[in-house]
């Protein structure tokens, strides 16, 4: 069976959470009530044990013109907020008057390099036969393992029970040949569900349209097998920085360290028994 | 503009976002930077309530630019027409049309009518009060028009009196400078908005204008409505493909309880209510209602049909068809009339159904203190709501005005069926009815509003069995013979839509309402709706995928009238009855087969009335429409540039400020509307204005919305804890420069306070909001979401307690996009100080009370 997975459009997630709630009430999940936060429209803050999908809104205020010279971060945050002009600013994509919110739906990105099921000791963790990586809630003994394992901080024990609680890209409805709630529930398209491969080529093509379109810092995240956990199952179009989404910007499979932190390890072993020793034996010579 | 489409209207924005893949340009005007701006090409910020401004400086943009669709104009609209030469424009008295009256506050009319034609309104009135039984009230149907032909016409259109020469004048002033002023955007955005207009209109090409409460929502509503038709007749985007003016209508089905109404002035299908005096029999209500021209002429086969419906057998020519059962009208019963005649102590009882008016309405203090002059309330909804709790949970209670042992009013609730538990039709912004099954058995108690009404009925007409009272015999004649199915004897929805469909004298089914007759011999209960149970089959619940037909889809659904999916699409050809292009070819007449042919949709004309037909003079109904005049709901075939008869308050629309305002109205020395409806009494005090002793003291723009994740008053989304979640405060949305000049801090508390209220609300600083300059002055604005209340999962204080009761006289719907306020860092005071907050204010402000 070939592997199937999310690409999530951002630029044209419009932001209205069907794909949360929608989630929630499939998974049948426990409402999450974290009070007004303050941070834009998003109330429910992160991906946890209790929101599988999570939509991210972020107001930027940006000066256009250095932006439209295809400026870095860093550059614009350096420039100064002089006002952009008025013919610039109406010609801009998805931007007014100098202001851009972006939305971006989260999900777990069903690694394929995935730290969590390598770490798991009961085996709770498991890749399914589409590729997906999913918890089994009747084996989990809540050690919790998993939860530092990932490096994009998905794994989430939840706090009456103990367990851990992901996304399973709706395991069960895939095996009835149905594709996941959220990806149902969106009503512009944004969370696309469907093999990978033709998945990946859709999101090049889409791309390549809003580079076209003068979207410069448009980009790919996940996409390339080459990174750090070999690509995901679930990945995105990004129309800024993963950073300004809350999302690491090189992530990297917590185990591919585990060598070298053995090693050293190792080494500090060595070292710490041989300065005991010479520590012991300087005492009694002393 | 006037809607935030991408919160209110998600599932179909997906269109907004595919169209705008396929290289549509989407451009949102509106005072907010919302999830609908983040996704246009363009947001362009104005100033809440300045609607017509803008659309005006579009419209003199047209003019200036030579951009008008001449062909368009000259065939199908009123532009060639002339006006009486006593009507005078709002531009020539200080901001008043001809035939002001100020005692009545009401427009005499008839200097505005067609020239040579007489002024009045159809029944014979010269005085356009806002009265709501009959005599076209309602504004839809239009004057007696002998043969349907204006008498005075200039082709020309050169006529200083013709409607086109009239707009153009009307509209000079609307500069891009002085829209600027006005609005507090920069004079580019009026040009850059109008010449995207213009350069996507025309023979090849069209724009859509799409809308909703934001429009509605003001003491103008309707003139902002009508300012955008202008832009859109002049532009020729009326009838054509990916043209038109969309109506977003509320969740989920209130275009169809428009349609077969819950309003108390209409019967189905837009037929006026009658009134007791004026309306003593069938005759004189025809002869009064109908323009004897165009589709209304035949207003006496649409009643007698929806007669039959009802009185069945009963129904007969020797009475009238039962005419006389139908209850009258002679007052203004909307819903803030009858609430103030609530608080009043005149109505004993209310049946309070999928509403939450102690949350929802405007100033809902005055809606709750009306509520406790009740001797009874029935509340159904999913859950207790504010409405069926007042007696005892509100912030009255709170404040100490209100105590449950006081109140003596009896409150009934009854649990609602959810729509997925019942059958029943949504219809949509495109009057396409689309049919949904019943998904499962409501739970406990809960029953679909058709099983309330339906055994309500029963258990009326039980009661009432064997009376031989004259005023039982309207109930007790009714067809009330509705099948019953299931474990909980629900009556059949299907049934219903075959009722309003229609039928003929042997029982089969009607197949549109060219069939009515007014001899009695056919029912129908809706006469827009005849046809949607064509050959014994639920048209509404066809549900053929868009992948097995064309994007037209005329097997999706169904839509009245005559399921035409563009209405006027006659208007989409040529005079000729040529596409006006090939690209925009929709309906055309095929000379060869002597008919109008289609892409797909049903041509909204006369099927075989040929492009070169001309009526006599002499003729009435359909046959006084001529072969090239595509609006045939209209007298005269053509679309209204300028309106002159049906509404209060002018046929041309006119900038107008909000009934409260921070600025003065700089065009005329009339500040507001001056048919606007307000009430003066001490529950709803108003703010001075700019200019006035004490306006200072509200020196902010208050606006109040919704956003995606709540459903209007909250009834059905603060009990649910996956959406209570996503939105669990009430917050107030300030810009940076307003925080920082009133110290309110981020994530904090703020209170916000009018004459009517003080709420407090958690603080969103944000560079959505935007100061806007008018006047050289900065106009700050506060955003502030209505859901909340005291009962859910997540409660908090409510917006529309702030507002006052300010109604566009031609709906009586109320301000609630505009007013101003006050506010200050903090919590609000508790207990009686609340109150004694409110008082200061209206003190220092002079608010009488």
């Amino acid at each position: 069976m070939s592997r199937v997975g999310f690409f999530t459009d951002t630029s044209v997630c419009i932001g209205c959470k069907a794909c949360e709630v929608a989630c929630k009430e499939w998974n049948q999940i426990p409402m999450s009530m974290h009070g007004f936060s303050g941070k834009s429209y998003d109330n429910t803050l992160d991906l946890g044990a209790n929101t599988w999908r999570h939509v991210a809104f972020i107001e930027q205020k940006l000066p256009l013109d250095a932006r439209a010279d295809g400026a870095s971060l860093v550059d614009v945050a350096q420039a100064s907020t002089a006002a952009s002009n008025g013919h610039g600013m109406l010609d801009t994509y998805q931007e007014g008057d100098g202001l851009r919110w972006l939305m971006a739906s989260d999900v777990c990105k069903h690694c394929t390099d995935a730290a969590c099921l390598e770490v798991c000791p009961t085996g709770a963790l498991f890749r399914t036969e589409f590729g997906t990586v999913v918890v089994q809630e009747d084996v989990c003994n809540g050690c919790g393992y998993c939860v530092p394992a990932c490096p994009f901080g998905v794994l989430d024990q939840r706090e009456d029970d103990g367990r851990v609680w992901k996304c399973t890209l709706c395991y069960d409805r895939l095996k009835d040949d149905k594709e996941p709630a959220c990806a149902q529930a969106c009503p512009t398209n944004s969370i696309q569900f469907g093999e990978l491969d033709v998945l990946h080529e859709r999101a090049e093509h889409r791309l390549a349209a809003l580079r076209e379109a003068g979207q410069s810092d448009a980009q790919l995240y996940l996409a390339d097998s080459d990174d750090g956990i070999h690509g995901a199952g679930a990945f995105f179009l990004l129309l800024d920085e993963p950073e300004v989404y809350g999302l690491p910007p090189d992530p990297v499979d917590t185990r591919h360290h585990l060598g070298e932190i053995w090693a050293a390890a190792g080494t500090a072993a060595v070292a710490l028994g041989a300065g005991l020793l010479a520590a012991a034996f300087g005492g009694r010579r002393g | 503009m006037g809607s935030n489409m991408a919160e209110q209207h998600p599932v179909g924005f997906q269109w907004v976002i595919e169209a705008k893949e396929r290289g549509a340009r989407v451009i949102h005007v509106d005072p907010r930077f919302s999830r609908t701006s983040a996704m246009a090409d363009l947001h362009v910020p104005i100033r809440a309530g300045t609607d017509i401004a803008f659309l005006g400086g579009i419209v003199n943009y047209i003019f200036e630019h030579d951009a008008v669709f001449e062909d368009y104009v000259r065939n199908y609209t009123n532009a060639p027409v002339i006006i009486s030469r006593e009507f005078q424009d709002v531009e020539d008295s200080s901001g008043f049309f001809s035939g002001w009256d100020p005692d009545n506050s009401a427009y005499f009319i008839d200097s505005w009518g067609y020239n040579k034609a007489g002024g009045e309104a159809t029944a014979g009135k010269h005085e356009q009060l806002a009265d709501v039984s009959g005599e076209q009230a309602h504004g839809a149907h239009g004057m007696k028009l002998k043969g349907g032909q204006p008498p005075d016409v200039d082709a020309t259109m050169q006529d200083e009196y013709c409607v086109l020469q009239l707009v153009r004048r009307h509209f000079a002033r609307y500069t891009p400078q002085v829209v600027a002023d006005i609005c507090g955007c920069k004079p580019e955005h009026v040009e850059t908005v109008a010449r995207a207009l213009c350069q996507n209109s025309g023979r090849e090409r069209t724009s859509a204008v799409v809308y909703a409460v934001g429009w509605t929502h003001h003491t103008v509503g309707v003139q902002n409505i009508r300012a955008a038709s202008i832009v859109q007749m002049l532009l020729g985007n009326i009838g054509r493909p990916g043209g038109g003016i969309l109506a977003l209508r509320g969740h989920a089905n209130i275009q169809g309880s428009t349609d077969i109404p819950t309003l108390y002035n209409i019967l189905p299908g837009y037929i006026p209510m009658p009134h007791p005096q004026r309306h003593p029999s069938l005759d004189k209500f025809v002869e009064l209602n109908g323009p004897d021209t165009g589709a209304w002429g035949d207003l006496r086969p649409y009643i007698v049909s929806l007669l039959k419906a009802w009185w069945g057998d009963a129904a007969t020519e020797d009475n009238e068809f039962c005419f006389q059962y139908l209850p009258r009208i002679n007052g203004d019963h909307s819903h803030y009339a009858m609430m103030l005649k609530m608080l009043d102590g005149g109505v004993r009882g209310m049946l309070c159904v999928g509403q939450n008016p102690a949350v929802g309405s405007a100033n809902s203090r005055l809606i709750r203190l009306a509520l406790a002059k009740l001797d009874w309330l029935v509340v159904r909804d999913f859950a207790p709501n504010e409405t069926a709790l007042f007696w005892k949970d509100s912030p009255e209670h709170e404040t100490g005005e209100a105590r449950a042992q006081d109140i003596q009013t009896e409150v009934f609730f009854l649990p609602a069926a959810a729509h997925t538990e019942k059958d029943g039709s949504f219809t949509n912004t495109q009057r396409l009815l689309q049919w949904h099954h019943k998904a499962c058995e409501p739970p406990g108690d809960s029953r679909s509003d058709l099983h309330w009404i339906y055994h309500l009925g029963r258990a009326i007409r039980e009661k009432l069995a064997g009376s031989e009272d004259p005023k039982d015999r309207p109930v007790l004649d009714l067809t009330w013979d509705y099948p019953l199915q299931g474990p909980h004897q629900e009556p059949d929805a299907e049934h219903i839509l075959q009722e309003i469909s229609g039928r003929k004298a042997d029982g089969s089914f009607l197949d549109s309402y060219d069939d009515l007759k007014a001899d009695g011999s056919t029912s129908c209960g809706s006469w827009i709706h005849c046809g949607v149970y064509k050959d014994g089959v639920n048209q509404a619940a066809r549900k053929k995928p868009h992948s097995q037909q064309n994007w037209i889809a005329h097997e999706w659904g169904w839509a009245w009238p005559k399921d035409t999916r563009m209405i006027y699409n006659r208007a989409s050809a040529d005079p000729e009855g040529r596409p006006w292009s090939e690209r925009k070819r929709y309906v055309w007449w095929d000379a060869e087969q002597e008919q109008w042919e289609s892409l797909g949709d049903s041509p909204d004309f006369p099927p075989t009335k040929a492009p070169d037909y001309r009526p006599s003079g002499r003729d009435k109904k359909m046959e006084a429409i001529a072969g090239d005049k595509p609006f045939i709901l209209h007298p005269d075939g053509r679309a209204w540039l300028y309106v002159p008869t049906g509404l209060v308050d002018g046929p041309l629309p006119s900038h107008y400020e909000p009934q409260e305002s921070p600025f003065k109205n700089p065009l005329y020395a009339q500040q507001s509307n001056p048919t606007r409806q307000v009430f003066h009494r001490p529950e709803n005090p108003y703010h001075p204005v700019d200019g006035e002793l004490g306006a200072e003291v509200f020196p902010f723009v208050l606006t109040t919305y919704r956003l995606t994740e709540h459903h209007t008053a909250g009834g059905m989304s603060r009990t649910v804890p996956y959406l209570a979640e996503l939105q669990p405060e009430f917050f107030c949305e300030v810009s940076p420069a307003l925080a920082a000049e009133r110290g309110l801090e981020h994530g904090g508390w703020a209170t916000i306070v009018t004459a009517r209220a003080a709420v407090e609300a958690r603080v969103l600083v944000t560079e959505r909001i935007k100061p806007l300059v008018v006047q050289g002055r900065t106009a700050h604005v506060v955003g502030a979401p209505y859901h909340w209340g005291g009962v859910g999962i997540v409660t908090g204080d409510s917006a529309n307690d702030l507002l006052p009761l300010a109604l566009d006289n031609n709906v009586h719907i109320s301000e609630y996009k505009v007013a101003t306020c006050d506010i200050k860092p903090g919590r609000r005071p508790r207990g009686r100080a609340r109150l004694e907050l409110v008082e200061e204010y209206r003190r220092r402000a002079g608010v009488k009370t």
